[in-house]
């Protein structure tokens, strides 16, 4: 157990150390916010002056839509980044392969945080969203990126063998992401409007339960894909 | 008690066969030496070994400390030095050694990674990042990442590729030392490496074989 989180602390450690050196995906996340952020504002940013209930799950749609498509762009590159600067081969002969699965859904886990915070601000300022309960709406964010990370971390892993390597990730994680997407999106619109945590409780452990669900099943599948 | 045993082992790659019916045993001390021309199976042989790859008939097995194991749970007893094995070109030499040091678990001293980087003759090296390495150095830093848990079974495919005299040297000496350890399998094209070996395995393309 000693050496699993050493060795996980380790992984982790090491990609942020690589990525604060290249800056490989913060870059590529954070660009794609921002020009989403930027776009949304410019052509339908009235909607955030608007609080009617179909004006809110509009918000809440485009801001999951721009979480998601950064996350896509985003997320696969750690394992990407392995097989093509052909690290994969000397970690998979060092590393226990859990540990490398929980170091890269950790630094997933990280990044998507850092993408959350930035693309939830610039909402606010440009798309002029308010928030009506904002521990709700957190609690939205932080669990859908949780279910995010574990569908598509394992993906990654995936396609990272591939040939074809960003459509064939979109391609795979979608039907994966497309029914918790409903809910974050549900939920985070209530959360918009402001609505009380006994509402939002039944989508929350929805979310929470397919996180968990896909987790294990990834904990369970990783060696096979990581060692084939 | 240290042995490596292979029975009839065969490796392809679709329906092309590139390794046919491979047997043989190694002991405690034995350097065995692979030889052939490009495409004859070499470095396939060495991921096989290593656990890279399975093959398609026939088993490997190591006996180590009085246990079985197959190549991917001997993973860490084993190093590998290949020309496709790439380390962390954006992390500094020490901080390579540090990571897999960490990922397997072992205990380390700066001292301990100054000496080995010393010995391979990277002294005054280890604070560069890897990407700015001439290739002889980044193969010196492979024997590095391969040789600093002291496996008991180390793969060298190529092993002085790249390297200069005193490099060549030094690679002599990593394998007298693992004598002394363990068991050395080398694949080469160099028939000048043939002196390193106990025993030479040729092999030659599978479709000569066929015939």
């Amino acid at each position: 157990m000693k050496l699993l989180f050493t060795a996980t602390w380790a992984v982790l450690s090491k990609d942020l150390r690589s990525e604060l050196r290249t800056r490989y995906a913060l870059n590529a996340l954070l660009l794609f916010a921002v020009c989403t952020a930027v776009a949304v504002s410019m052509g339908v940013g009235f909607f955030g002056l608007r609080r009617d209930e179909e004006a809110l799950l509009i918000q809440a749609t485009l801001l999951w839509l721009a979480l998601l498509f950064a996350a896509l762009n985003g997320l696969s590159r750690s394992f990407v980044q392995e097989e093509e600067r052909r690290t994969a081969l000397a970690l998979l002969l060092a590393a226990p392969s859990i540990a490398v699965y929980l170091g890269k859904f950790l630094f997933n886990l990280g990044l998507l945080a850092i993408l959350d915070s930035v693309t939830s601000l610039l909402f606010i300022s440009f798309v002029r969203v308010q928030i009506g309960n904002l521990a709700l709406f957190i609690a939205f964010l932080a669990t859908g990126s949780l279910c995010l990370t574990t569908a598509t971390t394992l993906l990654a892993a995936i396609i990272a063998k591939a040939s074809f390597k960003s459509g064939l990730f979109a391609v795979l994680a979608f039907p994966l992401i497309f029914p918790i997407l409903i809910v974050a999106i549900q939920g985070t619109a209530l959360a918009l409007a402001g609505a009380p945590w006994s509402e939002g409780w039944p989508a929350l452990r929805l979310l929470a339960s397919y996180a968990l669900a896909t987790f294990v099943a990834s904990l369970m599948l990783f060696r096979t894909v990581w060692e084939t | 008690m240290i042995q490596l045993t292979l029975t009839e082992v065969a490796a392809s790659y679709g329906p092309r066969l590139v390794l046919n019916a491979i047997s043989f045993n190694l002991q405690k001390g034995a350097v065995l030496v692979v030889q052939g021309q490009n495409g004859s199976g070499k470095s396939t042989l060495l991921r096989l070994l290593a656990g890279l790859q399975k093959p398609t008939t026939g088993t490997i097995n190591y006996l180590l400390q009085d246990t079985n194991f197959t190549p991917r749970e001997a993973a860490p007893f084993l190093g590998w030095v290949a020309p496709d094995l790439m380390l962390y070109r954006e992390l500094t030499a020490r901080e390579n050694l540090k990571f897999f040091a960490q990922v397997r678990g072992l205990t380390y001293s700066k001292s301990e990674i100054d000496a080995l980087l010393t010995k391979l003759g990277l002294a005054g090296r280890g604070d560069d990042w890897v990407a700015h390495f001439s290739s002889g150095m980044t193969q010196r830093l492979r024997y590095a990442y391969a040789l600093f848990h002291q496996p008991l079974i180390l793969l060298l495919d190529e092993p002085t590729v790249t390297l200069d005299e005193k490099g060549a040297a030094l690679v002599a000496n990593v394998i007298a030392e693992q004598r002394q350890r363990g068991i050395t399998v080398i694949a080469t094209n160099d028939p000048t490496e043939l002196r390193f070996g106990d025993y030479i395995l040729e092999l030659s393309p599978a479709v000569e074989r066929a015939r």
